[in-house]
């Protein structure tokens, strides 16, 4: 795994440096022109967040159930990771929208749950901070509550319909769009599996380090 | 067994509350006392905005229920009974459905009394329409409580719990206010809109579905430790 | 070390990336006639908005967007790279206090 680590490092930033080529040979969307181009960014930025919403959901489980404390640093990895991405979701969305549309916030479905969905795990974040002790299965039960609240993200859109781009955008894309963004999409995932790899391996230095401490007071007790 | 330790909790909370109604009646006036904030900050000429009715309906529950599940909880605390039913030779889930049930006796009553209340004050026809509201607001009200019952044990030990509650609580119950609301406020139109109110209850369904299940299997493994 | 290896190539990513930032913004070419003036207008008609071409400009939008992107996965990976170098700082004092302490 970690030996991954710097050719997915290169490869990740290959790509990256490639994208603003791709992203600019693609052609203009008929309505909305330049600005639509922020959709190569964010829409791989909300792919790379649900990513992680899947994994500290996953993770959180195990760590409940199991107490497996490498899943515990997974998740939390995985949840800074998710209020990261959101929050790019979060402000290209608007940047687009304050052209596409004339406003900066629509208190539509699909915006309206993404903006729940990054609170969720800014709590998981804050309970992790302030819980006190135990507070690592406090998280690890908002994560669970959090990840099974965004199912209903998803099928949002496809009820309620509204001025937000439905679902059917993406499988529907021509021939010049769908390569930059594809690309794109890669990019963003290997990105968060890069970040996540190294976030992580923050987490077991520093459990290494607890360790240590621990063991020192007992030989010193 | 399992139903007669839920039931067990839920005679017990019963017994203790009738001695003082410390958390109804206190519940209960905070309720109106939002219901008038916020009638004092919508109302403009004697008339409220079109669909604030069901939202204030909502809100005031939210509120009134965040505080007193925390009440509620802080009593357990406080009287240390937590680890006497933590020690009992009962499956854990049923202590979980026992304080549920308790807290939506608790919202229930609240509700009686709110209803007619913001159908008074801003003239909404919430008492025609019960046939679909009582459904509405029951399974709004079970989503909420699930979710809080579940978040308000587990915070019982953690220093910061009094902000701590709503900040889990309500990202997670935004759902169910969302479909309350909506619901709501279709029962409410001229006509009623019964096909959405029909479709957000559905939803509420779902939630309290998937809901009440996690909060009952995530139960046990958060109260040991 | 491994954050150095992460920095280092988002920053070469950039050198790399602000020049060609600027093939993105190149505004689509309105067809031009082939040298001629427009006729003289005979008279001004009265418009209730501006076209949406004279609105917003699109471009600025689309620049912070990106910025906003980078910026905040700069600054994600600053945050660990500071935690990661307070870890291993407290690690080496901590292993100084062994060998002091106990030489093995």
């Amino acid at each position: 795994m970690k030996k991954l680590f710097v050719p997915l490092a290169v490869l990740t930033a290959a790509m990256f440096a490639y994208a603003p080529i791709a992203i600019a040979n693609a052609p203009y969307e008929s309505t909305m022109l330049l600005i639509q181009k922020i959709f190569y960014f964010h829409v791989p930025s909300w792919m790379a967040m649900y990513a992680g919403i899947a994994i500290c959901g996953a993770a959180s489980v195990v760590y409940l159930f199991k107490s497996r404390p490498a899943a515990d640093r997974l998740a939390v990895a995985a949840a800074e990771l998710i209020v990261l991405f959101g929050a790019i979701g979060l402000v290209t969305g608007p940047l687009w929208g304050r052209k596409a549309w004339g406003v900066w916030w629509q208190w539509d479905a699909r915006l309206t749950m993404a903006l729940l969905l990054e609170l969720v795990f800014i709590a998981y974040l804050l309970v992790r901070a302030y819980g006190g002790p135990g507070s690592d299965k406090l998280a690890a039960a908002v994560g669970i509550f959090g990840t099974a609240v965004s199912p209903f993200v998803y099928v949002s859109v496809n009820i309620w319909r509204t001025v937000h781009p439905l679902n059917t955008v993406v499988p529907t894309l021509r021939a010049g769009m769908f390569g930059p963004f594809w690309f794109c999409s890669v990019a963003f995932l290997l990105l968060f599996t890069l970040l996540i790899m190294l976030r992580t391996s923050l987490a077991n230095e520093q459990a290494r380090l607890d360790e240590l401490y621990l063991a020192e007071d007992d030989g010193a007790a | 067994m399992f139903l007669r330790t839920a039931l067990l909790v839920l005679r017990k909370d019963f017994a203790i509350e009738i001695k003082s109604y410390e958390i109804l009646s206190t519940t209960l006036f905070f309720a109106v006392g939002c219901v008038l904030v916020f009638a004092f900050a919508l109302v403009k000429e004697g008339q409220a905005p079109p669909d604030s009715a069901a939202a204030i309906l909502w809100i005031a529950l939210l509120f009134s229920g965040t505080l007193a599940l925390g009440r509620t909880f802080e009593r357990e605390r406080y009287g240390e009974t937590i680890r006497a039913l933590l020690l009992a030779p009962a499956p854990r889930p049923a202590l979980y459905v026992g304080k549920l049930l308790g807290i939506l006796c608790l919202l229930g009553l609240t509700e009686v009394l709110l209803v007619p209340l913001i159908a008074l004050l801003f003239s909404a026809p919430l008492l025609e329409r019960l046939a679909l509201l009582l459904p509405l607001l029951a399974c709004g009200t079970i989503g909420f409580a699930a979710v809080g019952t579940l978040f308000a044990a587990m915070l019982m030990r953690a220093r910061t719990r009094d902000v701590m509650l709503p900040i889990l609580l309500y990202p997670i119950t935004i759902p169910v206010i969302i479909a309350g609301v909506r619901g709501t406020s279709a029962l409410l139109a001229t006509p009623p809109d019964e096909p959405t109110t029909i479709m957000w209850l559905t939803i509420l369904l779902c939630f309290d579905v998937v809901f009440v299940t996690l909060s009952l299997w995530t139960f046990e493994p958060l109260m040991t430790e | 070390m491994k954050v150095l290896v992460v920095v280092g190539t988002m920053l070469l990513m950039l050198v790399i990336l602000l020049p060609g930032q600027a093939f993105a913004f190149q505004a689509p070419q309105a067809p031009t006639p082939a040298g001629q003036a427009p006729p003289g207008q005979s008279e001004f008609i009265p418009v209730d908005q501006l076209p949406p071409s004279e609105q917003l400009p699109a471009a600025p939008l689309l620049i912070a967007a990106y910025a906003f992107a980078w910026l905040a996965v700069f600054f994600y990976v600053w945050t660990v790279w500071r935690r990661l170098n307070k870890v291993e700082a407290d690690m080496r004092v901590f292993e100084k206090r062994h060998m002091r302490g106990n030489p093995r």
